[in-house]
Order: C-alpha cells, then structure tokens, then sequence
C-alpha cells in the first residue's frame, strides 16, 4: 500500500502571466468575429491544422479552431444545451463528436459564443475552411460546414502516418508536402490574395518557437512540487491550438515559461499541499473543472498534466535515455528556407514530430509515452477519461489501461464526454475515484 | 444459391480445410481497403474478418463500449479463438475503430504476421496514387519477407486477375438485379459477395460464372414488392435482409445497395498499366468511398444516386452499424439528398444482434407507407 506521508506544506501564489492568457484568449474570438471590419480574413479548420501555411496570406488572418471553440461552449452549460439540442433536432447523431456538436449547434441556431459566454447572432460564416485530418471526424466536420453554410471553399490536409510508428520514407513525407504545397495555391485562388514566402517562414519559425516554449514549461513541471496543476494548464497549453503562428501567442509563451521557471527556481506550487501526483487521459469533462480542484483540496491530489495538456499540436522528441525533449525548432536546427517548398519541407517534418498523432496510429506507442510521463512527472497514477465525446483520443484507452496495469501503474478509468455534459455523472465519477484513492491509501487531508 | 449461403454458413470449416488441401497460409483483413492482389500474388489467401453476430464480453477490457459494434464483434471472434487458423492479419488504415480491432489482436491473438498499411484518409488529395503506391511497394516487401518467396509482375498480374475475375463475374450478377423481376433476391446477392470475401476466389469464381449462365432464364416464384436499395456501414446481417424479404406483409426485394459487402467492394476494375503496384493503388483510391475518406466533397452520392436510378429503386434503408462515426457524418445529408431525390427512406441502427421483432415492425411501417392502397 502506497500510504502518502508527505505534510509539507509549500508556498503558492498566482501566475503572472494569467491574466495575458486571458486577455489573449478573448481577443481570439473577437478577432474573428470582427476580422471583415478591417478586411481581414476569418479560417476556420480543426486545431490540429498547418497553421503556418495560413502565414503567407497576411497577418490580418483569423482562425476559429474547432475543438477550442467548442470546448468553451461545453463550459457554458445553458448555451451547450441550446446547441445540443439544435443539432438533435436536425437528426444529428449524440454521438458523434462533442465538440462537432457544439460548433454545429452553434451554426444551425447562427449563434456564436465568446470566450467570457456573451452570445452573438449571427454566427461568424468563415471565408474558407482549412484543416488537417487524422481522426475520422476531422475534414467531414468541415465538409458539412461548408454544405450548411453555401458552399464555402474547404481544404484538408491529409496526415496517415506518424513517424514513431512509420519511418518516413520518401513516398510518405511527400505526401504531405505536395498536400501543403497545394493548398497554397488553393489558397491564394480562394482568398484572392497573393502569398507571400517571407511572412510563410516568418509563421513557421513563430509557431514552432510557440510548441518549444510550452514543451519547455510542461518539462519545467517535472518539478516537486509541480508549478502548475492541469487544470490550469487547460487554460494555456489551448494557444497552439488556436494560432501558434502569431507573434503574440509565441511571446506568451515565452513569458509563461520564465514565470514558470521562476516558480520552480523559487519552489512555488501550484498547489500548497501536493501530496500526490496523477496524470490524466484525454480531454476533461469540460463542465466539470471543479473535480480537478475537488482532488486538490480535499487529498493533496495534483494531475501534472496527460499526453493531452502536453503534446495536443506540440512537438516532441525523444533524448538518449528515451525521455520527451521538446522537438527542436528548424531555426534551431539551422534548417535553410530559401524557397516556399524549402519552407514547406521543414515545417512538415517539424509538424509531423507532432506527440499527439501517436494516439491515433499505434495505442503501444501511447502506452509508452504514458508510461514515460508517469515515469519523468513523477506521477503515481493514472485517471483516464473514458471519453465518450472524442472516439479520437478515447481510441485505444482500454489498452493503455492495461499496459499500465502491467507495468505496476495504478489506473482508474471513468466514463465522460468533454463536450456533452449530460453525460458525465460528477456524483458517481467523485465516488470512483474516492474510493480509488481510498485503495492507494492517499487519505483525506482533513482526515 | 446454394454454395455461396453454405460458404458462408460454413467459412470457419472452409479456411481450415483449405489450409489442409493447400498447405497455404492464410491472412485476415480487417477492411475492404486491403490490396488482396498483392496477397493473392503470394499465394496467400485473403479472407475478411467478419463479426459472429453474438454478444461476447471477452471485447469488455479491450474496446470501450461506445466502439462500433462490429469492430468489438470482430475482435471478440478472434480473443474466442474462431479465428485460431489465420497466420496473419493486415488492416488497410481505415476508422479508428477497426484500427483497435487490429491493435488488440495483434497484442491478444497469436499471430504469425500483423501489418498496418498506413492507407490514406482521403482518396481525393493531392499525391494520393504515389503514396499509397509506396505504401504497397513496403507492404509487398512485407509479404516477401514473410513467406520467404519474390513477388514477381507475373504474380501480381496473376493477382489482379484472380480479383478482377471476381469483380466482373459480381457486376454481370447485379445485372439481373435490374429487371422488372429481379432474377436473384438481395440475400443471394449479399451470400454472393460475403462468400467472395471469405473463399479462395479461384473457387469461387467458377460458381459465379455457372450461376450467371442459370440467371438470363432464372424466375423468382417471390412477389417483388418494394424495390428496396440499403445503404450504409458494414453489414453482413443476412438475417435482417432475410426477413424483409420474406417474412413481412408487405413484399419488398432489395435490388441493390451501397456497403462494403457488396457493391462497393467490387465495383470497379483495375485499369492495367506497366507499373503493377500503381494500377492496383489507382484501382482503390477510385473504387466507391467508404464515407471515412470521402471528403472534401462526397464523391459518393453521384455513384448511389446513378445506382438507385438504374436499378429503379423505389425506397431505401439507410442502415449504420451503431456508433459508426464516418457513416454517421454523412447520413443527415445522404437522408436530405434521398428527399431531393424524391426517394423514400427509412433509417435504421444495427448492432451486434438484431432485434428482429422490432426491426419487423419498423420496417413493416415503413413498406405501408409507400404502398398504394387506392
């Protein structure tokens, strides 16, 4: 039995940088929302998509990315419902995509939510839809977008390997490449615009130093105690999935990781009394934050973060020991990008190092990677969520399950849907890992 | 027809004897994707994996429960040993939920050989015909290595032959299907095509061949009713096709169908070229798209569209495997194009086991609504 002994109490305070992640996040959505105002052009796609390749069209381009979007609407539980609903009654399938729901619900009633939860009418039609697809649902989301919403142009970037399960080969990095290189030239016929190379790598060196900064933080939460606990780490890992290419957002980060860093150096916690260290699977519930803080309060119990918070359109490699390396960036590697497919070459293979692509091509592969997190964040256990809302990162999860198990990880699955509140049952979820907790011997702090 | 329903009924019985007879190897594949040429080339027998239409919990601890129920059944049939006979499996990247299927066997159930081509998502992107032409060019090797023999032009001429053959023999069937009276019923069409997947074609092939010289004279002693087409997901559930066309109160037949046990499987040809590999990836990227890889437009309407038009199809059964994401991205617009269509259609939900008193009723419902009384 695991019994935690650790009393210590350590010193916490807030992070610096929150209220730039807040602002940051806010101007996201308004920014698309006013984009034509200023002539600027509104993209909408999933968060996994080659952002950089949007770089060349100008600075004044706006992206709504799906899942984020929709992941604020399942916050906001009323205007959730209303979306829900909306495609219910358009004899859409619960259980497709969480996420898919919310954002179509948001199209069929033309209504669209920002960040702080006002509500606006009408919803804000993108120019085009770019995206990238490697989960089942990731172009046909945008396919019936387009359809609902007069024929809007949609390009998606096909992703059907992953190079830590597939070495890739000639065949396989050209595919990628001639997509990307393609989709320039849709883009510039679609927008009308002309690309520009320069602010293309100029987008591709920014987005890259944005995934490096967040590996840098989430490795700098290897640290006892941890200076961020996940559910703040939701709040700030989201940027590389909403527009890593802009200069603000890699700035941020770069703020954030010496904050962070300054936490570490000073021994500050996120929580003051961490007595016990878990990993997540998947994304959260997301209208049920407060069970995250429920953990701390009442056992010391602190998630330092999942393959999700760490590696969702972040980029790893892997060092001698096998242990994650945030991936180097192509100017760090001095990689030359002289022409647009020099450019293009560099940034797939920068792309394709991408951490949470494994999930979906090998479940081995992500058992491994958890195993490694658990081992280098110093975690003692694993909360999955069996996610009903995203077959994406639920794929694979029972075996993860058991090759943890196998490794002498303790592991509690329990079943949710991020983006549905109506399926997730916060009482009994509570009373699971209690009870579970209760097996590992991690009493009540009060107790 | 007889031998096609036996076949199936008995597929267990005939892989094993045909291992015996032949000395050969065997190798399960976990989609239609999977380029049986290059197997057939090997001299290894392509079969596909099919579910047993049984609840089993031996899935519980590998798939969670909001995975397509064929992909657990499947899986389920190998952790219970049914398919203790194949030396190998292969899975031609297709939805996420079959790619569990293949992971947790690979993990579970001794196997000899495992490969997971890494097919593409889209079959309408850029640089699709070279890449998935590399893909074939590793998965060959693959073979090679494993069954310690060259796969030569020969071979896969041999290959695509043997697969071509049976993609012919299939379309000359449906043919018959057309008519005022159909010459065969939906569930000998649907006997026909899973027997295909599931026996040597070199057998089968033959009995397609003295059949379709039996049709052109072939009458039905059947009322054919409604002239029924099914689209959707997988689906080998005979019994449901079954009972719609022989145990309601209202006639149908189903005269043609949209799924990857039957016309998709085998629409088109390959169109030969000197590079082997390439014609045969052209051939699969340009077959009817499963929806998983239909995008960014839905090449696939046009083809059911000009399908429901030709065989003069009067009403159709949207069917999905439950929880069957790809399908399920399509049909509230495949059920508004059928109205646009002015095609009647009535939508309906399998899972492992039918519930057929139900589906009866519905179904049932559905025939009388479209039925003339005056």
């Amino acid at each position: 039995m695991n019994v935690i002994t650790n009393k210590t109490i350590y010193p916490t305070e807030p992070l610096k940088t929150w209220n730039e992640a807040k602002y940051l996040r806010a101007k996201y959505y308004e920014d698309f929302l006013k984009a034509p105002e200023s002539g600027g052009l509104r993209v909408s796609g999933s968060g996994t998509m080659f952002f950089s390749l949007l770089g060349g069209l100008g600075k004044d381009v706006y992206t709504l990315t799906g899942e984020p979007y929709a992941a604020t609407c399942a916050f906001y539980q009323d205007f959730s419902t209303e979306c829900m609903e909306a495609v219910e009654k358009a004899g859409i399938a619960r259980d497709l995509c969480g996420y898919l729901r919310n954002y179509w619900g948001g199209v069929l009633l033309d209504k669209y939510i920002l960040a702080d939860g006002t509500v606006v009418s009408p919803w804000p039609k993108p120019d085009f839809f770019f995206t990238s697809h490697y989960c089942c649902t990731h172009a046909k989301w945008y396919e019936w977008c387009r359809e609902q919403e007069g024929n809007l142009p949609l390009y998606g970037i096909d992703v059907p390997w992953h190079p830590f399960d597939h070495e890739p080969t000639k065949e396989r990095v050209e595919y990628i490449v001639q997509q990307s290189m393609e989709a320039i030239e849709w883009m510039e016929k679609v927008s009308g615009r002309k690309y520009d190379d320069e602010l293309l790598v100029e987008a591709i060196n920014i987005e890259a130093r944005s995934s490096y900064l967040w590996g840098e933080t989430c490795v700098l939460n290897q640290t006892v105690p941890a200076p961020l606990d996940e559910k703040t780490m939701f709040s700030l890992y989201v940027f590389n999935t909403l527009c890593p290419q802009l200069k603000e957002v890699a700035e941020f980060y770069e703020h954030l990781r010496d904050d962070v860093a300054d936490r570490v150096a000073r021994g500050i916690a996120a929580w003051p009394n961490e007595r016990f260290r878990y990993i997540t699977d998947s994304q959260p519930p997301w209208a049920f934050l407060h069970v995250f803080r429920h953990l701390e309060r009442t056992y010391g119990a602190v998630s330092v973060g999942s393959i999700y918070s760490y590696a969702l359109q972040v980029n790893w490699d892997f060092d001698a020991q096998g242990n994650f390396v945030p991936a180097k960036t192509p100017e760090m590697l001095g990689v030359k990008m002289n022409t647009r497919e020099d450019a293009v070459r560099a940034y797939v293979d920068f792309k394709m190092k991408n951490g949470i692509l494994c999930r979906f091509y090998d479940s081995e592969v992500t058992s491994d990677q958890m195993k490694k997190i658990v081992k280098n964040w110093k975690a003692q256990a694993v909360l999955i969520h069996l996610n009903r809302g995203c077959e994406g990162t639920a794929i694979g999860q029972m075996e993860n399950r058991l090759d943890l198990m196998k490794a002498g990880i303790p592991v509690m699955t329990f079943e949710g849907n991020m983006g549905d509140y109506r399926e997730f049952d916060a009482q009994r979820t509570m009373s699971r890992i209690e009870t579970f907790f209760e097996s590992l011997g991690i009493g009540r702090i009060d107790s | 027809m007889d031998q096609f329903a036996n076949w199936v009924d008995n597929r267990h019985e005939y892989a094993r004897e045909w291992k015996k007879r032949t000395g050969g190897k065997v190798v399960g594949c976990l989609c239609t994707y999977v380029p049986e040429e290059i197997l057939y080339a090997a001299d290894v027998l392509p079969i596909r994996i099919f579910g047993g239409h049984e609840a089993s919990s031996l899935v519980e601890p590998h798939i969670l429960g909001m995975f397509c129920p064929f992909c657990r059944d499947t899986l389920a049939q190998g952790l219970e040993g049914k398919y203790d006979y194949l030396d190998g499996i292969v899975i031609a990247q297709s939805c996420l939920h079959m790619r569990q299927t293949f992971w947790s066997w690979k993990k579970h159930v001794p196997i000899d050989f495992s490969y997971y081509l890494p097919m593409p998502h889209c079959t309408q992107a850029a640089g699709q015909y070279d890449y998935l032409k590399g893909e074939y060019v590793q998965f060959k090797t693959a073979v090679e290595n494993w069954v310690g023999k060259k796969i030569t032009d020969e071979d896969l001429d041999r290959g695509i032959e043997i697969m071509d053959t049976s993609r012919r023999l299939s379309k000359e069937v449906y043919e018959y299907r057309k008519g005022k009276k159909p010459a065969l019923t939906g569930l000998e069409a649907m006997d026909m095509v899973l027997s295909s997947q599931m026996v040597d074609k070199r057998e089968h092939n033959p009995v397609t061949q003295a059949w379709l010289a039996e049709l052109p004279s072939r009458q039905l002693k059947r009322e054919v009713g409604t002239r029924l087409m099914i689209v959707g997901s997988e689906d080998d559930d005979r019994e449901f096709i079954k009972m719609v066309e022989n145990d309601l109160s209202f006639p149908a037949t189903f005269v043609v169908e949209d799924h990857c046990t039957g016309a998709r499987y085998f629409w088109n040809l390959t169109v030969p070229q000197n590079d082997r590999l390439m014609a045969i990836a052209v051939r699969y990227m340009d077959r009817p798209a499963c929806p998983s890889k239909d995008w960014p437009t839905r090449t696939r309407f046009d083809y059911i569209f000009d399908m429901a038009k030709d065989w003069k199809v009067e009403a159709a059964i949207l069917m999905q495997q439950k929880f069957c994401d790809p399908h399920e991205l399509d049909m509230p617009t495949l059920s508004k194009a059928f109205k646009e269509h002015d095609i009647p259609t009535y939508f309906l939900e399998f899972d492992v086991t039918v519930p057929a008193g139900q589906f009866k009723v519905r179904v049932e419902a559905f025939l009388e609504t479209l039925v003339d009384f005056v």
